[in-house]
C-alpha cells in the first residue's frame, strides 16, 4: 500500500469507523433493514462525506478556529439536505422507507469526525480520498448487516427472492427478530468481535481510546 | 491610496488573520451565502419531480384504500363550501378562518371542495372526502370514506405527513387505518363523536390511539371535527342526506 492511498483503504479495514470506532451505529441500526435501503443510505453518506470533506478542506485554511464547528455543519448540513432532495426527487419510495435517516446523516459522528481529525488538516485531495474511504469503511459494514437482515427475516435481496417461504411453499422459516432493530446491535457486536479477535491490535487501540477520553 | 479592485479586496480579505472579527463574520456569511444558494437552487430545480411523486402517493393511496374495500373508482366532483351544492369547476379563492374555528390548523380553506363520489344507478354508494390538517409537528394528508349512510366510515387513509418515525408516522400503517372501518363519525342527532382515545377503545366511536403519538391523535380528532363540521364538508353533506332522504 502506498502512502497516497492510504487515506482511502485504511478507514475500509484497518481503521473502519464503525468496528474501530464505533461511530455512526444509530443509522446502522435502523436503515439496515433491507439491502435497498442500505445501498442507498452508503450512496448518500459517500456523497456527503467525500464532498463535505473535500470542500473544508479547500477552505481550511480561512475557517476562524471560534466558529470552525458552525462552518463545518452548515457545509455538512447543506450536502445533506441536497442528498434528501434528490432522493424524495428519484428515490420516493426508497426516502419514504429511510424517513429521518438521510437527515440525520448531519449528526452522524463520521462526517463531523472526519471534518475535525482529517480535513482541517490536510490537503483536499487526500481529505475526498479519506472520505470516500471512511464513508465505504461504514457502507460496506451496512451492506453487510443489510443483507444478513434481510435474507434472514424475509428470504429476500433487495426484494428477489432468495429462500423460498414456508408460507409460499417453500421451506425457510423467517426470523422475525432479523426485522427488528436490536438485530442489528447483535450482528454489529459479533462483527467487531470477529474482527478484533483477528486483529487483537484494535481492542488494545480502542481501549486505549477510551482510557483516554 | 487604497486599491479598491475587487480581485484585491478579496486577496486582502483573505489574508487576514482568522482571529479577526471582520475575518470571522465574512467567513461566516460567505458560507452561509454559498450553502444557501445551492440548496434553493437544488430545492427549485427538483420541485416538479417532487410535486410528480406527491401527486403519485395520492393517487395510489386512494386506489389502495378503494382496492382495500372493494369499491370502483369515483367520479370527481366539486362542492361549494358554504352551501354544499356542487359547482361547476375548482376555483382559486380561499377564505381565512377565525382562529377560534380553524381547528384543524388550515388558516385558509378553498371555497370549492374537490369530492368524489361513487355512485350505483344515480344511488349513492360511496363519498370520498379529501382531509388534511396539522398533527403534531407536520400537514398530514389523507381521505376519509364514507358510506351511503353518511355516517359509517368506509375507510381512512393518509398519504402524507412529517411526523415522528415510528410513532405518529405510523397513521401511514395499514394496520391502524384498518381500525377506522366502520367506526361511525356521528351520533343519531349528528353531533361529531369520532374520536381518538388513549388506551381500549370502546363503542362505534372510538378509535385506539398509538402508544407516542398522544398528539398526532389530537390533530387527526381537530381535522375530523373541522372537515365533518359546518365549516368542512357538512354543509354538502347535509345535502346529501336530504337527497337520500327525498
Amino acid at each position: 500500500m502506498t502512502k497516497n492511498h492510504a487515506p482511502l483503504l485504511d478507514p475500509i479495514l484497518t481503521s473502519n469507523p464503525v468496528t474501530l470506532h464505533v461511530l455512526g451505529i444509530c443509522s446502522a441500526l435502523a436503515v439496515t433493514t433491507s439491502l435497498t435501503t442500505s445501498l442507498v443510505m452508503s450512496a448518500a453518506l459517500i456523497f456527503v462525506l467525500s464532498l463535505s470533506n473535500a470542500t473544508i478542506s479547500l477552505i481550511r485554511n480561512h475557517i476562524p478556529q471560534n466558529i470552525r464547528l458552525i462552518v463545518q455543519i452548515t457545509i455538512i448540513a447543506s450536502l445533506v439536505i441536497i442528498v434528501d432532495l434528490i432522493l424524495q426527487a428519484y428515490l420516493f419510495e426508497i426516502s419514504k422507507r429511510l424517513s429521518v435517516f438521510v437527515g440525520l446523516i448531519v449528526t452522524n459522528c463520521i462526517v463531523l469526525a472526519r471534518a475535525e481529525a482529517f480535513a482541517m488538516k490536510n490537503p483536499p485531495l487526500p481529505s475526498l480520498w479519506d472520505g470516500i474511504g471512511n464513508a465505504l469503511g461504514y457502507g460496506w459494514i451496512l451492506l453487510l448487516i443489510g443483507t444478513i437482515r434481510e435474507l434472514l427475516s424475509a428470504g429476500t435481496l433487495m426484494g428477489q427472492t432468495i429462500l423460498p417461504l414456508v408460507d409460499d411453499g417453500g421451506w425457510f422459516t423467517p426470523l422475525q427478530m432479523m426485522a427488528l432493530p436490536p438485530s442489528a446491535f447483535f450482528l454489529l457486536g459479533l462483527l467487531v468481535w470477529v474482527v478484533r479477535t483477528l486483529r487483537p491490535d484494535q481492542a488494545d487501540e480502542a481501549q486505549k481510546q477510551e482510557d483516554a477520553s | 491610496m487604497r486599491n479598491l479592485n475587487p480581485l484585491n479586496i478579496w486577496r486582502s480579505f483573505l489574508a487576514l488573520p482568522n482571529t479577526t472579527p471582520l475575518k470571522t463574520l465574512g467567513v461566516a456569511f460567505l458560507v452561509a451565502l454559498v450553502c444557501s444558494v445551492i440548496v434553493s437552487l437544488a430545492a427549485v430545480t427538483l420541485k416538479p419531480l417532487h410535486d410528480k411523486n406527491r401527486l403519485q402517493a395520492r393517487v395510489s393511496a386512494m386506489i389502495e384504500m378503494l382496492d382495500g374495500i372493494g369499491a370502483g373508482f369515483p367520479q370527481q366532483r366539486w362542492v361549494n363550501r358554504t352551501t354544499g351544492e356542487y359547482a361547476n369547476r375548482k376555483t382559486q379563492d380561499q377564505t381565512l378562518l377565525k382562529p377560534e374555528l380553524d381547528l384543524a390548523g388550515l388558516q385558509q380553506v378553498e371555497g370549492v371542495f374537490e369530492v368524489y363520489e361513487l355512485r350505483q344507478d344515480g344511488r349513492l354508494q360511496l363519498v370520498v372526502l379529501p382531509i388534511r390538517g396539522v398533527g403534531y409537528k407536520s400537514m398530514m394528508k389523507g381521505y376519509l370514506a364514507l358510506k351511503s349512510d353518511l355516517k359509517t366510515i368506509a375507510a381512512l387513509t393518509f398519504h402524507q405527513q412529517d411526523e415522528s418515525p415510528g410513532m405518529g408516522a405510523r397513521i401511514m400503517e395499514k394496520e391502524w387505518q384498518d381500525l377506522w372501518k366502520g367506526k361511525n363519525t356521528i351520533d343519531e342527532n349528528g353531533v361529531i363523536r369520532i374520536k381518538i382515545v388513549k388506551g381500549k377503545s370502546e363503542g362505534v366511536y372510538q378509535v385506539d390511539g398509538i402508544t407516542g403519538a398522544t398528539r398526532t391523535g389530537w390533530g387527526i380528532n381537530d381535522l375530523l371535527q373541522f372537515w365533518l363540521g359546518p365549516d368542512g364538508y357538512g354543509p354538502y353533506l347535509e345535502r346529501l342526506k336530504l337527497e337520500a332522504g327525498s
